[in-house]
């Protein structure tokens, strides 16, 4: 995809004073699709969309969109557009100010236009409003105007939802897909929110010091990792002792609590008993102790087990192999519901 | 934040401009004390006699006025009767009457021939004053008058502030109302209170329009500063502002480390303590009555000042109350040209060292918190300097800075020149435009530019149709209290003026001198409404910005 790419990222690199935030990120996105950055805090996900908007100068690496180089112009020169994650929105003027402040000219044509973007988010008719008087929602969708009115190449969103209260957030992620769609703009949003990237994004590129683990769709990630971390960050796994799941030894099985059943006889590899079951709807997680520390999830049917009960376990497929040593680091703890 | 190296040649810049104005002075008033016959100085128990008076007139008037303002605050805060919202606001009004002002009033109200005197000789039938309004009493009664607003409001501030769940937590914990008071209050209260203190001391230390109209044979170091440079001892003028610098910059030091242990994080936000409504009707009756008498003390001043302005010159002698009142010492203020002038002199310098000091200040508080330069504390402490130094200080350093030439020193002969009295008035504002606006750049979210800046706006742009705006109260705030500063500052004019630049605190003087006294208090009452006219319009402008910013 190296040649049709829209926005390219080549070898971007950013230290500062001394600590390394993005270490030679590379990455393309096509025209039109929707990137996510997903990663725990100090991943580098939040600068590398600074210095997409230029607000940040990398140390090395170049940003190219349609074939410019555009690693040296200032934001304003950049035509990206950016909704920051508190919206940012001028106090000082109202919502019909704040949509065409980045219109050029002013008169009916910039008029129109603020109308035009406010419809497609929905807020006809709040031209005169303040924006200290709109709702979270209202002013995520102002800021999400007023970044689309100049019809920017790029359009950036650092962690658009983080910002809403849980009821509000998936209605307003449905909402900001229908209108990024609806003007089929190349988009790259930062999240640290797995739910968010997979839902919002066509591609999901993982971060992890600075550099990028691994960038696909949603499903490529979940049963493809292609390192521990990845494995680890999305979705929940538990970590096995690779022997016992017939490995060699000093290694280290990652696997899902959905690969896992528990079985009557024989073609057990682990056996342990049930301290806990937590409820997640139609199935439960059955925590299974199995002696030397070694604690792992099972995703089993709600009465598969009782609490207290000893258990054999089979599992069905380990999803990564690992060195012992070297145990996945986990970022921030996985989300409530692995995406199935 | 982008390009760090750029701003630091501009804020190198910066702090030399800063450094020459603001400590390049004291600098030189150093060099020359080492002229002086230090060990005469040393000797003489009149130096001595100065800067203990210099001492303990300051802890003094921090002692009385806090012993008025603390109880005010409390009262006012803790209490609801009658009338309390028109009080509250009137208490603050001894800040709309500049130093010099508040002094000639006291003079009109309690001096030898004032109201409060001559009501009492007459209701006495005593042949003479009853009183002489002079030496240190009368300047700690100026002091505690003036100064106790600090306690006041710094107290009234720190209170609001208080978690009225803290309260609670300490009463459902068995503690009874005294001692949740002397637990959790008054701890809590301690940095409110310490940088209430701050303030007092040093505005006391610094004070000269009191102990120069009032001190008589009672000299402090200020006074004393003045009268050795008119007698044409300069060397010795430079010994004695440097200790007077020296005492004014420990004292700093000293409640500002105590304070920094003090300093009593507040965890969470809660809702203040609810005032509580007096219920007893007679203890209603007695707080509004009280409140009232006090308001009227408090505002007596101003009405002397007004009621003195109206009394055509000549026409009150013996009587208790002045026989005739009219306009004319305001038309001949107004009508004669010489009259009018030491008001347009000190509009335009007060303006322009405004303009100037929130200039600095505004560059100065872009280059330390949005660019983050490598000299930002160097800039900020010396933003916040002269706020340190008492303002004879700052005149003396520029009287003896600038009446060489010698421009490869830096040093121009401004001295005696219209320049010199607005950059005295301009250093002397940099610590109040300093403060306000470093305080408005660090409550301004960075994004906001940046949110212009992506949108395509540039450096002109975004400074004008977002940065400026949201800076607003803080240019409002900064700027007219360095107006109204400027405008009635007396200690700095009254060593650098010239008579063709004399401001209205020198005329008030001379007026006073001639007793033309009708007019210099219509110059007063002149400088009063300007400066409760700009604190007013600073204030709505700050308010009218402010409502919707984070």
């Amino acid at each position: 995809m190296a040649e049709g790419a829209y926005l390219s990222i080549r070898g971007l690199s950013k230290a500062f004073e001394g600590t390394v935030a993005v270490a030679g990120l590379t990455l393309d996105v096509e025209r039109g699709e929707i990137l996510a950055l997903l990663g725990p805090s100090g991943s580098g996900k939040t600068t590398t969309l600074r210095l997409l908007a230029g607000f940040e100068t990398p140390d090395a690496g170049a940003i190219v969109v349609d074939g410019e180089d555009v690693t040296r112009q200032s934001p304003a020169a950049r035509r990206f557009g950016m909704v920051f994650q508190h919206y940012a929105l001028f106090p000082h003027l109202d919502v019909a100010a704040n949509v065409a402040f980045g219109l050029r000219g002013k008169g009916e044509d910039a008029a129109r236009r603020v109308r035009e973007v406010l419809e497609m988010v929905d807020l006809a008719g709040y031209e005169k409003r303040s924006v200290a008087a709109l709702s979270g929602g209202q002013q995520q969708r102002v800021a999400l105007a007023r970044s689309l009115a100049p019809a920017p190449r790029v359009l950036l969103l650092d962690e658009p939802l983080s910002n809403l209260d849980p009821a509000l957030r998936e209605r307003t992620r449905r909402e900001l897909r229908r209108a990024i769609r609806h003007v089929a703009i190349t988009t790259v949003f930062v999240t640290h929110e797995q739910e968010e990237a997979f839902d919002l994004g066509d591609r999901v590129a993982v971060l992890s010091g600075g550099r990028l683990e691994q960038v696909g769709t949603a499903d490529e990630l979940y049963d493809e990792p292609a390192s521990s971390f990845v494995a680890s960050f999305v979705g929940r796994t538990a970590e096995l002792p690779g022997e016992r799941v017939g490995g060699r030894a000093g290694t280290l099985a990652l696997v899902r609590p959905e690969a896992m059943r528990f079985v009557a006889n024989g073609d057990a590899q682990l056996e342990g008993v049930v301290t806990e079951r937590r409820f997640v709807g139609a199935q439960a997680y059955f925590t299974v102790d199995a002696g030397d520390g070694m604690v792992f999830e099972v995703q089993a049917p709600l009465k598969a087990v009782q609490v207290g009960q000893r258990v054999r376990v089979a599992v069905d497929r380990v999803l990564f192999w690992t060195h012992a040593e070297a145990r996945p680091q986990r970022g921030v703890p996985p989300g409530p519901g692995a995406p199935a | 934040m982008r390009a760090p190296r750029r701003g630091n040649v501009t804020a190198l810049l910066l702090a030399l401009a800063l450094f020459w104005l603001v400590a390049y002075p004291l600098v030189f008033i150093g060099a020359e004390a080492t002229h002086a016959d230090v060990g005469g100085f040393v000797a003489s128990s009149s130096e001595w006699a100065a800067l203990w008076a210099s001492l303990w007139i300051s802890v003094a008037s921090v002692g009385l006025a806090a012993a008025i303002g603390v109880p005010l605050a409390l009262l006012f805060e803790g209490f609801d009767f009658p009338g309390r919202r028109v009080l509250g606001a009137l208490i603050a009004l001894p800040a709309v009457l500049p130093p010099l002002v508040g002094v000639i009033a006291f003079l009109f109200l309690y001096g030898e021939s004032g109201f409060v005197s001559r009501g009492v000789q007459a209701l006495l039938g005593l042949d003479h004053a009853p009183w002489r309004l002079q030496g240190a009493g009368a300047i700690l009664l100026v002091h505690a008058y003036s100064m106790y607003v600090y306690f006041y409001l710094f107290a009234r501030a720190g209170l609001a502030r208080i978690d009225a769940s803290m309260l609670e937590a300490a009463a459902s914990l068995g503690a009874r109302p005294w001692r949740a008071f002397r637990k959790v209050t008054l701890p809590l209260l301690a940095p409110s209170l310490w940088g209430a203190a701050l303030l007092t001391f040093m505005t006391a230390l610094a004070s000269f329009s009191a102990p120069y109209i009032f001190g008589g044979g009672f000299r402090v170091m200020t006074t004393q500063i003045v009268a050795t440079k008119l007698n044409g001892d300069l060397p010795t003028a430079m010994l004695e502002t440097v200790a007077l610098a020296v005492l004014a910059i420990a004292g700093f030091a000293i409640v500002q480390k105590s304070e920094g242990n003090r300093l009593v994080v507040s965890v969470g936000k809660g809702t203040a303590p609810q005032a509580r409504q007096i219920r007893n009707p007679v203890a209603r009756r007695a707080a509004a009555l009280l409140g009232w008498l006090f308001g009227l003390v408090l505002l007596l001043p101003h009405l002397t000042l007004i009621l003195v302005s109206l009394v055509p010159p000549g026409t009150w002698t013996t009587e208790a109350v002045p026989p005739v009142l009219g306009l004319t010492n305001y038309t001949t203020l107004f009508s004669e040209p010489e009259r009018l002038r030491p008001l347009i002199n000190s509009l335009w310098m007060a303006a322009a060292a405004t303009l100037g000091a929130v200039a600095l200040a505004a560059l100065a508080a872009h280059l330390a918190i949005r660019r983050r330069v490598v000299l930002r504390r160097a800039i900020e402490t010396l933003l916040a300097l002269p706020w340190a130094v008492p303002g004879t200080v700052v005149a003396i350093g520029l009287a003896t800075v600038f009446s060489v030439r010698s421009p490869l020193a830096g040093r121009w002969v401004l001295v005696g020149t219209a320049a010199i009295l607005p950059l005295a008035y301009l250093v002397r504002s940099l610590p109040l435009t300093g403060r306000a606006l470093l305080a408005g750049y660090r409550q301004l979210d960075p994004a906001l530019e940046e949110a212009a800046e992506s949108l395509g706006a540039g450096r002109w742009r975004r400074l004008w149709r977002v940065t400026l705006p949201l800076l607003r109260p803080a240019l409002a705030a900064g700027a007219s209290l360095a107006f109204v500063t400027a405008l009635g500052d007396f200690v700095t004019s009254i060593l650098l003026y010239t008579y063709d630049t004399r401001p209205i605190s020198i005329e008030i003087l001379s007026s006073l001198r001639l007793s033309d006294v009708g007019v210099a208090a219509a110059f007063g009452v002149v400088l009063m409404v300007v400066s409760a006219v700009a604190l007013g319009a600073g204030a709505r402008a700050g308010a009218g910005g402010a409502g919707a910013s984070r």
